[in-house]
């Protein structure tokens, strides 16, 4: 019988082994080292220096880290809700239809297709001060209209614009948790003379309050790794298109203002070298990105498939 | 209570409502599709101007250059990001199914001790922003000497992917259990059972999944960013992208040209793979 039990615990084995090996090589290694090397100090070339707590002392007077700080939790507190807010308008639009919704569910997904870097370069040309079409048509409309990425104050919602564009992904999940209320709770409502917003209330919003949770945790977590559209927008906003170390000398612009927490991450470890302070900030955002996760594991059942 | 009367006036009523509402959702609903559309449709328009009208805020070309094309092809590095993008995207994606089915069958369907620990696990891993590991797995890569190629971002995909196993995990939880207990019978090993009967019936679960991974190598700027920025041999289509320059200055129609063609490829497996990838989406619900 025993031998029965081994060849089957290796059997099983033997599907999640390349798995196991990738969790242990790409996770957990990394981030023990992670943790390890926050505590030293070295560069590329040097052999890591134990400094203890250097550098999350350090962390506590960094002008950067303060603004990359206060730029993504400004990212984290309107990016997105107004993400979120955009899919929910979508799809109940979308529920409206009963044919022809699939032509306007692919045209509001495409955008989500189009890859971050390709749609920053187009945005930023479609924004651009003097010379950009969207200005053009304010004009047209007697509007002065802002610098967009060029503007401090305008970069940020400029990549809320375009984050609203790419918004498909997002929507395609509320559209299926809207599509999943049952229709006979809308005729009982309607039957007690309830108005559509009512009816959204009460129904609508209590059904999809799970999708909410998990749009607003995922939502975080990627803001906290926001970096392709960050990058690219104050690079080709800036006029200096580089890459590799270069890119890093136009990361924020305008002034600072597209500099996001992975940029920071990127700039201390890749352009700076200080390799052993990137460690205590990345260590500092996996303390954040593992915050939020729990909490969604504690609140959400949109995980479990059969989890028993 | 109504009096006879009232009746039909009510149901004109009732009817004209019905078709302003129509009316107004067919409007926002085309005027919205317009937005999302302008983009995409001004790119296109630039890359057929010549460089010097891309550089005016006109939006229709005043001759058109479809030649622009081809110039990206000959001008440029082009060619040789694409086919830098299509070995990147290509074997991570064979290699990351590969290794991510079996583990996501592991997890849905095997009974073994820590089974949800392990997928606690996995959606840890799936929640951690790259940047937390970026610097030990820049180390290790660099210690092998394999930064400024592809292989940093190839290998791993040998390992299995964590929104890989969870996407496929959803999706094979969703085979009844009575089929594989019938293979079992008779008298089939758990691999064979996986071969021969799940994976036929998974196909449009491992489709959606391949899908998701291809789009995400194909789109990925960080990883090549950090990888192969040393090495302009191994530069990838979102690096060329990002950093595309002409001696003197950007020529605009051609920088559109090629985002054009970057992204072409994309909306024509899309336009193919419809019906999968969205039901791959609805399936799980999470976001690349």
């Amino acid at each position: 019988m025993d031998a029965v039990r081994l060849r089957r615990g290796l059997v099983t084995f033997s599907f999640l082994a390349p798995a196991l090996l990738g969790i242990g090589v790409f996770f957990v290694y990394p981030l023990l080292s992670a943790i390890y090397f926050s505590f030293t100090k070295f560069d590329l070339l040097s052999v890591p220096q134990w400094v203890g707590l250097d550098n999350y002392r350090r962390m506590a007077d960094d002008p950067f880290l303060l603004q990359a700080v206060r730029n993504t939790l400004w990212m984290v507190v309107v990016f997105v809700p107004v993400r979120i807010l955009g899919a929910i308008g979508l799809s109940m639009l979308l529920v409206q239809f009963k044919r022809g919704a699939g032509v306007f569910r692919t045209i509001y997904y495409l955008p989500a297709l189009v890859p971050p870097v390709a749609a920053t370069i187009a945005f930023v040309y479609l924004l651009k001060p003097g010379t950009g079409p969207v200005n053009h048509v304010l004009e047209m409309l007697g509007i002065d209209g802002p610098l967009w990425f060029n503007s401090p104050a305008w970069a940020k919602p400029s990549l809320v614009l375009l984050g609203l564009w790419a918004v498909g992904d997002l929507m395609i999940i509320f559209l299926a948790a809207v599509l999943g209320v049952p229709e006979s709770l809308y005729e009982a409502a309607s039957l007690d003379g309830a108005n559509a917003w009512h009816k959204f209330r009460s129904i609508t919003l209590p059904s999809i309050q799970p999708v909410i949770l998990f749009a607003t945790v995922t939502g975080v977590i990627y803001t906290l790794q926001y970096f392709d559209q960050a990058a690219v927008a104050g690079s080709i906003a800036s006029g200096q298109a580089t890459v590799g170390a270069g890119i890093s000398q136009s990361f924020g612009y305008p002034e600072g203002s597209t500099f996001t927490f992975p940029l920071w991450l990127y700039t201390v470890g890749f352009r700076y070298s200080a390799l052993g302070y990137a460690n205590a900030l990345a260590i500092a955002l996996f303390v954040v990105a593992l915050a939020v996760t729990v909490i969604l594991l504690r609140r959400a059942k949109a995980f479990s498939g059969e989890e028993s | 209570m109504t009096l006879a009367l009232d009746r039909p006036v009510t149901a004109t009523l009732e009817r004209r409502r019905i078709r302003l509402a129509w009316i107004a959702r067919h409007s926002i609903a085309i005027a919205l599709a317009i937005m999302f559309i302008t983009p995409v449709a001004y790119l296109v328009l630039l890359s057929l101007m010549t460089s010097d009208q891309a550089l005016t805020s006109d939006y229709w070309p005043n001759t058109w250059h479809p030649e622009n094309y081809l110039k990206v092809f000959q001008a440029t590095p082009l060619p040789h990001y694409l086919l830098n993008t299509v070995i990147y995207a290509g074997t991570a994606t064979i290699l990351t199914l590969a290794s991510s089915v079996p583990a996501a069958y592991a997890l849905a369907k095997l009974k073994f001790r820590g089974r949800n620990a392990l997928f606690l696990v996995v959606i840890c891993v799936m929640m951690l922003p790259p940047q937390v590991v970026t610097v030990p797995l820049y180390l290790m890569w660099a210690r092998y000497g394999l930064t400024g190629s592809l292989a940093p971002l190839i290998i791993p995909a040998l390992f299995g992917d964590a929104f890989c196993i969870f996407l496929l995990r959803q999706f094979l939880l969703t085979i009844p259990g009575e089929l594989l207990d019938a293979a079992r019978v008779d008298g089939c090993g758990e691999w064979r059972t996986l071969l021969r009967v799940v994976l036929p019936m998974a196909r449009p679960g491992i489709a959606a999944a391949g899908l998701f991974q291809f789009f995400y190598c194909w789109n990925d700027y960080y990883g090549p960013l950090l990888y192969t920025s040393e090495n302009e041999n191994s530069w990838t289509l979102s690096l060329g992208l990002a950093s595309f320059r002409t001696v003197h200055h950007v020529d605009w129609n051609l920088v559109t040209a090629a985002t054009v063609l970057a992204m072409a490829p994309l909306i024509i497996i899309f336009f193919f793979a419809q019906r999968a990838f969205v039901q791959g989406i609805t399936l799980t619900g999470f976001k690349g």
